[in-house]
């Protein structure tokens, strides 16, 4: 919402400058955007006079002047057709920079002859719109003085406006609440009622009368659309970025900003038959005037004569009947419109209007007599000719229901002590009509106000014209001994979150979105949450897995030549388009070499054990039992088939880890291997909360323990973990440990078999082992060996 | 026995001139082994007479225990050559570069949920959550945004649509603030309430200071006393602890949320220089947060009765705080992954935010 100062007085009377009323606004709640201050950039233009005004030797149309500045004369060559000689003007010295065109003014040569600064019109200074000729000051003005003492410049405020001030939208609102904090008065708001010289001669009707409370119509007839429109007017409108465009088109404008009262203006002699406000048919065609096609429904409301809906009721006019330079006889529309059905309207088929902005939030009921009242007047002014009766549909009787704030309620809802008196004060000059009840004071709002519905509004509209800085600052009171801020279940984030960073990977956070095309396989044959409307196409689907971003991420950072690299990322991921059909997962990937080259050669690639690690140290982080893990090889398609693994508690998968596919490395168009893993911390039941904290007694053998080694050949396909498991089993009390420390595949072995070489840790418990005793526990693990995994000793 | 002195004369010079170890234990068994010569000599002593035995033993016991102790003293001499030898030979160059390490980092993103628990930890609120994809009731309507509500045009929201109706209505949102936990945090907890609701929010808005992701903390307090006055204190203990200025300058704005009622917004004094902003200097106000009296309206929604209890409500911007107090520049850069970006503004693994142990800086150095 812009508005110019002088605009301001019309409403309000004050002697504050253009600061302190910006500074009060923001304060009472009408946030100052912006103030657009010309003055401020005017200086070193000062007033000067032509005393000596020739024709240009090489021009027909080009004046040398002489102009006096009042410090000295100097030679200016000006091409405005009304300089004159005695002409007082705004001079521009060499030096200085002219607003319009941005650029530092010079010595110029104009056809051979020097000039030396320029005599200048209000667009070059941006203060008006004029650009025919130069600015003519009054002839006594004196000479020599800075432009912005004696020019009217206009400083323009830009404000915004919340949905809940609909009448700050005018320029009226924004005074009253001005006024209500003490920075001036209010002026009374004087409107000539038009003389009614006829009956209006077109038919209105309301049938939506839920959707249109009142309607009212006024036949204008002898109108001269050509005629200027004033330049106060013109200015105002252009100062606030409106085009001037013809009086009927600017006084609706006008009064759009003044009294946020939205019109509309029919050329009445293109309307066929009655005027009727009805509901829209299923798709009966709409062209607005902005030669927009629309198909409307059943909700839209239309304002019609018999050739159809010609103005979509309280958002946009139509094509077909509006009016033009040719127009003489109109009809003057003034409205109170449901700001539901408006909104719905406005939202429905995209149209943004000043006016449906205005009536969907909200537009004083009561206020369609007096707009007409308005518009007819200054249309009279301008445009001459004659007034009909007012036709009113409906009935002005909009009344607030009352609402009753208890005078404590300032002090235990805002925390701040204002007097009965002080909060009579406020509400009164804000335009609430209020009858005291002894320790409340029931308050009816004004019409143009529509947001107030609650005990709680009324606070705020006394704290809010008092000042938020008036409350106090009181800490909020500690008399419990707080619990813990995080739950075991957030917490455990936290620890995998810092366990993976002290593991060297660096931390990411990407969209939750991902690309529809790239990520079919990481749904896992699940249907794709897709966004109704994504901002991108590559971002328009909650992502079924953190992978593809990683990949994502991965691509990007190889093609700024960083291949090597260690991220991870903790968020959700989403398997359902319902709330609360998502994980929580850290995943990373490890692509690259493990280091840069250096000269102890400790680099290598990273591999699949990298990433298991993470995964199995994540778990540990976030307290799953990550020994009891069951690991398997089947894994989702995305991995490699034969470089992959699952970690599962019963049923739930906790992890998976391995290396990425190479086809899906394809599609994300990354030509180097990726390992990756993702832990599900959903799936990692919580520690039991109701075990003790002590931990489970310390037990030491005073007895040395024995280490075996023994190697099994088992064909290829055997995982090594049954090989470790089978051993371990063998004997439960005296097999405290089996290691895997040789792997090895070809030489003299089969095609089809491995070796697999465990280090055996044997705990002797009362008394040392007898070699007997040994060779026993030997031969159990080589029986059990074999029975799990048809493995023989390798002699 | 008169040859003794030829002996000891003879077995120290060649003590003495032994070269290494071995040599030595040559010269000892030579004559303190089974065979030495000394040891014969103390054999042969047997077949002396009683008192010649006791001279002639005493004799040969001061001279076995001069060849021992020279024996030790070369001993420990040559062990100290070969120590000497075998430390000159294994110099290295210890100003070569140590194994690489990487370190890795935390996002700024993760540190500010860290520090913002942290203090308001301190103030007795817990964290809660809620669900990314949220149904229209919780994001809006239960928040005092009905369908036709101009508010819900402030924010471009994310739509998806729901299996089970073609109603526009009932189409499910992509969470436009972490607000609609309050409601969830009222269906399952009775007041008194206090917690904190961060989260990842989204909003179609994609531009310099917009990203179609970003982070937002919501605060709730409701009990049957809490005050404007308190919100203004429990904030303003809030940006002090955060940007960890004892006086720093804050000042209110009334505003407008359809969910609380008074509604304020809360700016920060601060100098806006090139490019750059100082936090608690200068006498320009940054607005840093949204605020205010929860609405009846909402602890309707929420199952719990405007007449008795009553609270405060505020939303702050996660990524907007790392940017102002880390001098982070583009939000865009936070969710780029750009392995250069993640290692400047990351943090460190054992940078971990607390009230004891400080907010920031308290990981070490990055190495």
């Amino acid at each position: 919402m812009k508005f110019t100062l002088s605009w301001l007085k019309d409403h309000l009377e004050t002697s504050a400058g253009i600061e302190e009323i910006a500074e009060r606004l923001t304060s009472i709640g009408l946030e100052v955007e912006e103030v657009f201050n010309p003055a401020a950039a005017l200086n070193g233009f000062i007033t000067a006079k032509v005393e000596k005004c020739e024709m240009h030797p090489d021009s027909d149309h080009l004046h040398l002047l002489s102009v006096n500045n009042g410090t000295e004369t100097l030679q200016v060559v000006c091409g405005a057709p009304n300089v004159k000689l005695g002409t007082i003007g705004i001079f521009a010295p060499v030096g200085v920079v002219i607003p319009c065109y941005n650029e530092k003014l010079t010595v110029g040569k104009i056809r051979g002859v020097e000039s030396f600064g320029m005599l200048c019109s209000e667009k070059e200074l941006c203060i008006g719109e004029d650009h025919d000729g130069i600015i003519e000051l009054p002839s006594d003005t004196k000479i020599g003085v800075p432009a912005a003492e004696i020019l009217n410049i206009d400083p323009v405020i830009e404000i915004s406006i919340t949905p809940n001030r609909a009448e700050c939208l005018g320029v009226r609102g924004v005074a009253r609440d001005l006024a209500a904090s003490g920075l001036g008065k209010l002026k009374p708001l004087e409107i000539k009622k038009p003389v009614a010289k006829f009956a209006c001669p077109i038919n209105i009707r309301v049938e939506a009368k839920e959707a249109c409370p009142v309607y009212t119509g006024r036949y204008i007839k002898g109108v001269d659309n050509t005629k200027e429109t004033p330049k106060w007017m013109k200015d105002r409108l252009s100062a606030i970025g409106l085009r001037p465009i013809s009086p009927l088109v600017d006084v609706t404008n006008y009064l759009n900003y003044d009294l946020a009262r939205p019109l509309h203006v029919f050329d009445a002699d293109k309307l066929k038959g009655d005027l009727v406000i009805r509901m829209a048919k299923e798709e009966e065609p709409f062209i607005s005037l902005e030669e927009k096609e629309y198909k409307l429904d059943s909700k839209s409301l239309g304002i019609c004569d018999d050739e159809g809906v010609q103005c979509l009721g309280g958002v946009m006019g139509g094509l077909s009947k509006g009016c033009s330079d040719d127009t003489v006889n109109v009809l003057l529309e003034s409205a109170s419109f449901k700001p539901e059905c408006i909104a719905r309207t406005g939202r429905h088929f995209q149209i943004d209007s000043d006016s449906r902005y205005r009536y969907e939030r909200w537009v004083d009921p009561n206020s369609n007599i007096m707009g007409s009242d308005y518009a007819a007047s200054l249309i009279l002014d301008i445009c001459g000719g004659e007034a009909s009766e007012i036709v009113v549909r409906g009935e002005e009787d909009y009344c607030a229901q009352p609402v009753t704030l208890r005078y404590e309620r300032v002090k235990t809802l805002a925390g701040i002590d204002v007097s009965k008196e002080e909060i009579i004060r406020i509400l009164t000059a804000l335009g609430f009509k209020l009858t005291d009840k002894g320790d409340a004071v029931e308050a009816v709002s004004p019409t143009w106000r529509g947001d107030i519905e609650f005990e709680a509004d009324l606070v705020e509209e006394v704290v809010r014209i008092r000042g938020l800085d008036s409350i106090p600052a009181v800490s909020i009171p500690s008399d419990e001994f707080p619990k813990q801020t995080l739950s075991p279940k957030q917490q455990r984030i936290l620890n995998a979150r810092h366990e993976l960073a002290s593991r060297g990977m660096f931390e990411t956070v990407t969209w939750s979105f991902t690309d529809s095309k790239l990520c079919q396989p990481f749904r896992k044959g699940k249907a794709p949450v897709l966004l109704m409307n994504p901002i991108a196409s590559e971002l328009d689907e909650m992502r079924p897995s953190i992978l593809p971003n990683l990949l994502i991420a991965a691509h990007n950072n190889i093609a700024r030549n960083d291949a090597n690299m260690a991220l991870f990322e903790i968020g959700p991921e989403f398997y359902g388009c319902r709330p609360s059909e998502q994980g929580i997962v850290a995943a990373g990937i490890r692509c690259g070499m493990s280091s840069k080259k250096h000269w102890l050669k400790n680099e290598r690639a990273y591999d699949v054990f990298d990433v298991k690690a993470d995964a199995l140290a994540a778990i540990a982080a976030a307290n799953g039992p990550w020994e009891n893990a069951q690991i398997t090889t089947d894994t989702p398609e995305y991995y490699h088939p034969g470089r992959s693994g699952t970690l599962r508690l019963g049923k739930n998968v906790i992890a998976y880890f391995g290396e990425v596919h190479p086809l899906v490395l394809k599609s994300y168009d990354i030509k180097e291997r990726v390992m990756a893993f993702e832990v599900f911390l959903n799936n990692i039941p919580l520690p039991r909360s109701n075990v003790g904290k002590a931990k489970k007694k310390l037990e030491l053998s005073s007895l040395q323990a024995l280490d075996k080694d023994l190697a099994f050949v088992v064909d290829k396909n055997v995982a090594a973990v049954n090989v470790v498991v089978a051993a371990k089993n063998a004997d439960r009390e005296y097999i405290s440990d089996v290691r895997v420390f040789d792997v090895f595949e070809g030489g003299s072995l089969p095609e089809d078999k491995k070796s697999i070489a465990l280090s055996v840790t044997f705990q002797p418990k009362d008394k040392t082992f007898t070699d007997q005793e040994i060779e026993g526990l030997m031969k159990k693990i080589i029986l059990e060996v074999a029975k799990k995994t048809d493995g023989i000793l390798r002699q | 026995m008169e040859n003794l002195k030829e002996i000891e004369e003879s077995v120290l010079q060649n003590v003495n001139n032994a070269l290494d170890l071995r040599t030595l234990d040559e010269v000892r068994i030579s004559v303190l082994g089974k065979k030495g010569s000394l040891t014969e000599k103390m054999k042969s002593l047997g077949l002396l007479p009683l008192e010649e035995k006791i001279a002639a033993g005493k004799v040969l016991n001061v001279l076995k225990s001069t060849i021992e102790s020279a024996i030790e003293n070369k001993k420990q001499e040559l062990e100290m050559k070969a120590i000497n030898h075998q430390l000159a030979n294994e110099r290295i160059d210890v100003t070569l570069p140590i194994r690489s390490e990487t370190q890795g980092r935390i996002h700024p993103v993760s540190k500010i949920y860290e520090e913002v628990v942290a203090i308001f930890g301190q103030m007795g609120f817990e964290v809660a959550e809620g669900p990314d994809i949220e149904d229209q009731f919780h994001n809006f309507n239960a928040l005092n945004m009905p369908a036709n509500h101009p508010a819900r045009q402030m924010q471009d929201t994310f739509y998806i649509a729901n299996p089970d109706s073609t109603d526009f209505d009932d189409s499910f949102v992509v969470r436009t603030h972490t607000s609609g936990i309050q409601i969830r945090t009222m269906e399952t907890k009775k007041p008194p309430i206090r917690i904190i609701a961060p989260g990842r929010t989204y909003r179609s808005d994609f531009d310099a200071t917009h990203t179609p992701m970003f982070h937002q903390v919501e605060g709730l307090v409701i009990d049957k006393t809490t005050t404007m006055a308190h919100l203004k204190g429990c904030l303003y203990d809030f940006v002090k602890a955060f940007f960890e200025i004892d006086d720093i300058k804050v000042r209110y704005r009334p505003s407008y949320f359809p969910f609380t009622e008074p509604s304020a917004e809360m700016d920060i004094g601060c100098r806006k220089g090139k490019g750059e902003l100082k936090i608690g200097e200068g006498d320009d106000w940054l607005e840093i947060l949204g605020c205010g009296m929860v609405h009846p309206n909402v602890l309707r929604a929420g199952g719990i009765d405007p007449d008795e209890y009553q609270g405060f409500a505020f939303g702050v911007g996660i990524d907007r705080l790392a940017m102002l107090k880390y001098g982070i520049p583009d939000l865009r850069t936070f969710f780029e992954s750009d392995l250069r970006w993640l290692k400047h503004y990351g943090f460190l693994p054992l940078d971990i935010s607390s009230m004891t142990g400080g907010l920031s800086n308290n990981g070490g150095l990055a190495r």
